[in-house]
């Protein structure tokens, strides 16, 4: 037995094995390289947040199995509640952000409690239905949220983090503050993927059946799994409320959802890494294509077909699987 | 408020019913057979109405585009389905969901590129422009006849599934394709047959629903979200409750619009709300499916 297992340690062990030991080191170093190797800053900040927003979603589709058409709802929920709190209530800048996680997480819980309701193809129907419910709320409820002109006015300059003072005009210290949280998120959604709880998530999605015979209370654990989803995703929400000071009303629209399902499954659903690659190719496509033709969404949306068709494990799904395959 | 406005608008809420049924329905017909939830159902909505503009004004007749559009683009709902969703079929259900939400995307973009962004008004055709006295108040003919066409193409669905061998194999299969094709049923050809028939369903809903407001690329999308409502309300899979929840839902839109206007966009989500929790697989859904 001693023989096996040194000699299984011996072996070299395959590149996926090794990245996933250090994801969250790997991940940071790599995103922590971004303004310099894309074309603009903003375009970093943009791949950060929706980065963050898939790998919140990822956690709901890819390891829980559920595919959700509604997370724009926390997603947007966390960026009006932060704007809000900064421009109506004058909030210091951390409970502004702790409001807007606090708030979308609330709406993750009570859209979740609706939607498990119901299984399978329903459930995306459903998510979708009821995050649109959030969308006319925020479009009638105008005199909080600027209705269709979009949330206005709270404009963050600079950020006091524990006696540094952060210029937030700056696009290079704005992106690292915003990593910095990213960072933490990460590390916490490797986390709880580490977890007991990160295996029953998984077991749920390979076999729902199974996992209740096996005495697991499957409604909790997918409830708690969309809780947490939708708190990243707040999370994430309020970050771009910081980084745009606007919030467009369109951020709580199913087309919002519908381009994080994209960017997740773009990069590959049910890996660590996947949201983040996925972000990056659908937020570099949209930069590139948009230089030749407004209609940038005709070739994304072709592009997004095709993956679907031919490499429904996504971009870093696909090259670890023809890796292992070697 | 007097009893004729409200029994106009109660009309209008029938006539938005209406469309909102045909869109349902061709929704719910080809979940109950495929088991794939058509996620450009709104897109094709939107398609539909622009090429029945699009054939109206080549041919100066409004029923020609009526008569031509649906049929022209189930055809093209024919094609995708051959082309893209076929390939699908053994893996996961949520994969078709996710292609069609991409050919959706494609397709607004699409006529975004072809007839430009803006809204295109689409006048309602003159041997219908007016209202009629029905002794209760005045109703535009237009909407009657909507209302009229709709329940015509419901008995025609209906007498289709029930009364004839296509609608008895369509009906065995979606209870079982495997025993289908055991019997020699070429089950694929029916598929292709039924997703043609539900997206030219949704294509005529586009045609009649035009004249009622302006043809934009956008017109899909929140009717794609209202046929989940109805979908979810009156339980998928099942005509009577596509069309139950069609009218709820049409009349409360109406209703609400005429007594409380801010509510009018809410309130049908709030009755989706109040079903999943009284009765998660819908008014006419059967429980093991939801």
């Amino acid at each position: 037995m001693t023989l096996s297992a040194q000699s299984l340690d011996a072996a070299p062990r395959p590149l996926r094995a090794r990245l996933a030991a250090r994801r969250v080191p790997l991940s940071i170093l790599a995103l922590s390289l971004l303004p310099w190797i894309l074309p603009s800053e903003a375009l970093a900040v943009n791949v950060l947040v929706y980065g963050l927003v898939a790998v919140g979603y990822n956690l709901l589709f890819g390891y829980t199995g559920l595919l959700s058409f509604g997370h724009a709802a926390f997603f947007g929920t966390g960026a009006y509640v932060t704007g809000i709190a900064i421009g109506r209530f004058d909030a210091p800048l951390f409970a502004a952000l702790a409001f807007g996680v606090a708030a979308g997480g609330a709406l993750a819980f009570v859209i979740g409690l609706l939607s498990i309701r119901t299984r399978g193809i329903y459930f995306s129907m459903v998510t979708l239905a009821l995050s649109q419910l959030v969308y006319y709320i925020a479009l009638q409820a105008s005199s909080w949220t600027g209705g269709e002109n979009g949330l206005r006015g709270f404009t963050v300059s600079e950020l006091n983090l524990f006696g540094w003072t952060v210029d937030f005009l700056d696009p290079v210290e704005k992106y690292y503050v915003i990593m910095a949280f990213t960072a933490a998120a990460l590390w916490f959604v490797s986390r709880i993927l580490n977890s007991p709880f990160g295996s029953v998530i998984e077991a749920i999605r390979e076999n729902e059946t199974r996992a209740r015979a096996c005495g697991y209370d499957v409604e909790r654990t997918k409830l708690i799994s969309f809780t947490l989803s939708g708190l990243i995703c707040a999370l994430a929400g309020t970050l771009f409320a910081l980084h745009l000071a606007i919030v467009p009303l369109d951020i709580l629209h199913y087309h919002t959802s519908g381009m994080i399902v994209m960017m997740t499954l773009l990069g590959g659903a049910g890996s660590f890494f996947g949201p983040f690659v996925g972000a990056f190719a659908f937020l570099l496509m949209e930069d590139v294509v948009s230089l030749w033709t407004p209609h940038w969404q005709i070739v994304v949306g072709s592009v997004f077909i095709l993956f679907v068709l031919f490499l429904p494990k996504g971009i870093w799904g696909t090259l670890m699987a023809w890796r292992a395959g070697r | 408020m007097d009893a004729e406005l409200v029994a106009m608008q109660l009309f209008s809420g029938v006539a938005l019913g209406a469309i909102l049924i045909m869109v349902a329905l061709g929704l719910s017909i080809i979940f109950g057979m495929l088991g794939v939830v058509n996620f450009a159902h709104g897109a094709l909505f939107m398609v539909g109405a622009y090429a029945g503009l699009w054939v109206a004004s080549l041919t100066g007749s409004f029923w020609w585009g009526l008569l031509v559009a649906p049929v022209a683009i189930g055809l093209f709902g024919m094609a995708i389905e051959r082309v893209l969703i076929r390939p699908l079929y053994r893996r996961s259900v949520d994969d078709p969901l996710l292609l069609t939400f991409g050919l959706g995307y494609v397709l607004v973009e699409a006529v975004r590129i072809l007839f430009g962004s803006d809204g295109i008004p689409f006048p309602t055709p003159p041997e219908l422009a007016g209202v009629a006295d029905l002794g209760i108040g005045f109703f535009p003919i237009y909407r009657l006849f909507v209302v009229g066409v709709v329940a015509a193409v419901l008995i025609l669905v209906w007498l289709c599934l029930e009364k004839t061998r296509f609608g008895l194999i369509v009906r065995a299969g979606a209870r079982d394709p495997l025993i289908m094709r055991v019997l020699g049923v070429d089950i694929a050809r029916v598929w292709l047959l039924v997703f043609g028939l539900g997206v030219g369903l949704t294509a005529l809903g586009g045609v009649l629903a035009a004249p009622m407001r302006n043809v934009n690329p956008e017109m899909g999308s929140l009717v794609l979200a209202e046929a989940f409502v109805v979908t979810v309300i009156g339980g998928m899979g099942s005509l009577v409750g596509a069309v139950v929840a069609g009218l709820l839902v049409g009349v409360a839109i109406s209703m609400t619009a005429l007594f409380a206007p801010e509510m009018a966009t809410i309130v049908m989500f709030a009755l989706m709300a109040l079903v999943l929790l009284v009765r998660p697989q819908g008014l006419f859904g059967k429980p093991g499916r939801a």
